[in-house]
Formats: C-alpha cells, sequence, structure tokens
C-alpha cells in the first residue's frame, strides 16, 4: 500500500536553511544538507528545498547545492524557488533534483508548466499553490505570499493539473505558522477533484494535523517546517502516532 | 570476486547522475557511456530512467543500442523507464520495445497518476532482495505499471497488484528506484553489484 508521505520544508536563504513565520522574521537554523542527511535519517519520505528569496531578488538557486544535496541524501527532494524558465528546470535536473516546484512563474507565464511537463514529464513537476482566504474567496497569492492575483485556488490548481502538473503543493497563507493544523476542507476539495497526489502546507502544529490532513483533507503527503526544525515534532515519534491511527505510513 | 566494472547506460533521460550518486556513496565508481564496446565490456550493466518510452527507444535504435542491451549477457539491472523498455511493448506512446521480458507495459487507469511514493515490497524473491526485511519500503514515480507476470519478482499493490521487480536470466529490473530508497535502496544496489 502507498505509504502518506512527510516532508520536512528546509526554506534556504543565501544557502543556511531559515523559517519565517508567516513569512517574515526569518532565523538562520542551519547547513541545507546536514540538514536534510538528518532529516533522512529520522525517516524522512522526501525532502522539500525552497529558495524563499529567488523569485523575489531575481536570483537563481544554487545548481552547487542541489548537486551536493543529490550527492549526500538517498531520499527524492524537490527544490522550489527561481524557476523562471525551462533552462532553470533543466539545469536543476542535471544537479540531480528529483522534482522541481514552480510557484510565482508559473502565475506569470502558465505555459512555463505544460513545457516543463512536456519536457521532463509531469512526475518533475510539482505546483506550488499560496493561498489566502479573503471574504470567502481563496486567493492565490504570489512572489512568497507578497502579491494577491486575480486567481482563485480550485481554479488555479486545475489547470495547472490540466497543464501537466504532476502533484500540487498547497499552503494555506491564514493557516501557516499558526500551527492550529492544515487547511483540511481546501485540502479535500483539490484532493478529490484532481487526479494527482496533493502536499499539504502550512499549519502544523501536532502530530493530530498531520491526522487531519491525510484523513479530512485526504493529503498524499504533509509538509512541515518548524515543528520539525526546532523538535516539537520528531518524525520517528509522528510516524508511530499515525501508525496508530491506521494511516499507511513508512516504517 | 573479479574486479566490478560497472556501466550506467547514458541516454536522453533524466536521473542518471542519481544513479551515479547512490553508487558513490557504497564507495562504487561507475562509467557513464553510451559507446557500445564499453557497454559490452562491463561486468554489470545498469540502464536507469526517467523520461518517455517512444523517444527514448528512438533514441536506442539510431544508436544500435536496442541490439547492444539485448545481446547482453553479464547482469543487467533496468531501472524504472529501463524496466519498462525490456519489455515487448508500452502503452505510452505505442512503443515497440526491447522484448527482454514478453510482456507489456500499461498505463495505470485509476488512482492517482503518477504513483508516487514508498509502497511496500511484496513476495520477495532472488538476489536483488537479499538480506531485506519483510515488507520493505520502496520510493516509486511512474505513471505506467506491468502487471504481475510469470518474471515478477516483488510486488506491491496500487489499486491491482503490479510489478515492484522482474528477473529473466541475467535481466533484472525494477519499477522503483534503488538510488532513491534509503537503506533499503542501497541494500538492492549493493546486492546487484555483487552479484
Amino acid at each position: 500500500m502507498l505509504a502518506k508521505r512527510i516532508i520536512p520544508c528546509l526554506d534556504v536563504l543565501d544557502g543556511r536553511v531559515v523559517k519565517g513565520v508567516n513569512f517574515i522574521n526569518l532565523k538562520e537554523i542551519g547547513d541545507p544538507v546536514e540538514q536534510g542527511a538528518w532529516y533522512s535519517d529520522q525517516g524522512a519520505d522526501e525532502l522539500v528545498y525552497l529558495d524563499i528569496t529567488a523569485t523575489h531578488e531575481k536570483r537563481k538557486l544554487l545548481a552547487g547545492l542541489v548537486r551536493r544535496v543529490a550527492e549526500n541524501i538517498n531520499i527524492p527532494f524537490t527544490v522550489g524557488g527561481g524557476v523562471n524558465h525551462i533552462q532553470d528546470a533543466d539545469a536543476l535536473l542535471s544537479a540531480g533534483a528529483d522534482k522541481i516546484s514552480v510557484n510565482s512563474a508559473a502565475l506569470m507565464n502558465p505555459a512555463l508548466v505544460d513545457q516543463i511537463a512536456k519536457s521532463f514529464g509531469s512526475q518533475f513537476l510539482v505546483v506550488a499553490i499560496d493561498a489566502k482566504n479573503v471574504d470567502g474567496r481563496w486567493v492565490v497569492y504570489r512572489n512568497g505570499g507578497r502579491l494577491a492575483t486575480d486567481r482563485e485556488l480550485f481554479e488555479w490548481a486545475s489547470e495547472v493539473w490540466m497543464r501537466g502538473a504532476g502533484e500540487i503543493l498547497f499552503t494555506s497563507m491564514d493557516h501557516d505558522g499558526v500551527k492550529n493544523g492544515y487547511a483540511c476542507r481546501e485540502l479535500a476539495m483539490i484532493s478529490d477533484t484532481l487526479p494527482i497526489p496533493v502536499i499539504a502546507s502550512g499549519g502544523a502544529g501536532a502530530p493530530e494535523h498531520f491526522l487531519e490532513a491525510f484523513r479530512e483533507g485526504k493529503a498524499d503527503a504533509a509538509l512541515a517546517a518548524s515543528v520539525f526544525h526546532y523538535n516539537e515534532i520528531t518524525i520517528p515519534e509522528l510516524k508511530k502516532y499515525l501508525k496508530d491511527h491506521d494511516i499507511p505510513v513508512r516504517a | 570476486m573479479q574486479e566490478n566494472n560497472i556501466v550506467i547506460i547514458k541516454y536522453n533521460a533524466g536521473n542518471i547522475r542519481s544513479v551515479d550518486f547512490a553508487l558513490r556513496r557504497l564507495g562504487i565508481n561507475a562509467e557513464i557511456t553510451g559507446d557500445s564496446d564499453r557497454i559490452r565490456a562491463a561486468s554489470k550493466v545498469i540502464f536507469p530512467g526517467v523520461g518517455e518510452a517512444s523517444g527514448t527507444m528512438e533514441y536506442l535504435r539510431l544508436r544500435g543500442l536496442d541490439v547492444v542491451i539485448r545481446r547482453l549477457t553479464q547482469p543487467v539491472l533496468g531501472i524504472c523507464l529501463g524496466m519498462q523498455l525490456m519489455c515487448n511493448f508500452s502503452e505510452e506512446g505505442d512503443t515497440e520495445c526491447l522484448g527482454i521480458f514478453d510482456t507489456s507495459v500499461l498505463k495505470f487507469i485509476t488512482g492517482k497518476v503518477p504513483h508516487m511514493g514508498w509502497n511496500a515490497l511484496e513476495n520477495t524473491k532472488g538476489p536483488l532482495f537479499r538480506k531485506l526485511g519483510r515488507g520493505s519500503y520502496v520510493y516509486y514515480v511512474h505513471s505506467y505499471y506491468i502487471p504481475e507476470n510469470k518474471y515478477t519478482t516483488a510486488s506491491s499493490i496500487y489499486s491491482d497488484r503490479f510489478s515492484g521487480a522482474m528477473q529473466h536470466d541475467n535481466f533484472f529490473a525494477t519499477q522503483f528506484h534503488p538510488e532513491k530508497s534509503g537503506s533499503t535502496g542501497e541494500q538492492i544496489l549493493k546486492n546487484f553489484i555483487s552479484l
């Protein structure tokens, strides 16, 4: 049986891992490769590295960092941030990334999703969507949550699926950093509507929240950062908790 | 044991580097090449792959690598697309493949596609799975699959049971990615290397 995935997210700024609360107040906490290896040993199923400043400052992710991760870590990892052109995707693939995540660039140029999926396969492409409930409408944001777009969450999720996205990473900006649980209702809507895997992101504060994301939110994977980085939840105890509640997880 | 000279077949596919990195973590230096003579001279051959079936087969045929691979007599390990291309036919692009395994590759029509993530291995048999515990998890990413058949040496369940691994004489293959499957994958690669 396919296991539900637990994914620590490492936000990278200037080559170091950081985690912002509600996308601000960045705090430096470590080396991306060391942290990735540590999480892999802990039983993480996958890793996500997001260069959170790449789009904002128009910087490219360092292929060197990706290569170091690929050399040292024996589980799959996704790299996001600053993928604006098909050449960026190609460079990350060549450096050893298993998947790339595209967010702002897809909003500004939706055809990029088609191009990447066609060139490298849907399995290589995660589309990350940051959204926030504004007067009952789930508005999609870009540039790390700085700019509102005219896109609506569910329409945009369907569109990127049709264009070839292999997976959707949905972050509720309302839930992110608050540690009160994931946006399960919205997750379930995406998961029920689209025939591709959905990664829950934003809001993990306790093991119950992961259970809810899988049960109510019907997520295929759950991503979290600070609860793991600050050891508030360890992956082995989280997996034991999920297993005890009949969620299939990799031992 | 005679000195291992491992070749990874180079072609127009992704993740070749990942296989190389995984071997290096095990202390093994492989040669990545598309040269027919080097491939034939290897003690073991790895045929990895992430990509699309018809374009890849065309690439192999143009370079005569289809014939080279089919005639190899040393241990060969096909990974993911590599395993699929070792079959007769793939529904991906209606592609005639290498015909090493007399069976076909089908598209998943139920469940979310791609089948992506860690799935448990069942009914493992043969040398690739030595020293593995029961129900070991491995990492899969694929949209096409091979139903269970007479060559199947491990299965996983996604909607239905499918071939997680196959073997026919010197040809071994895994649908999952051992190079991304943590310590389980490392053991499988070690098992292949020490054949």
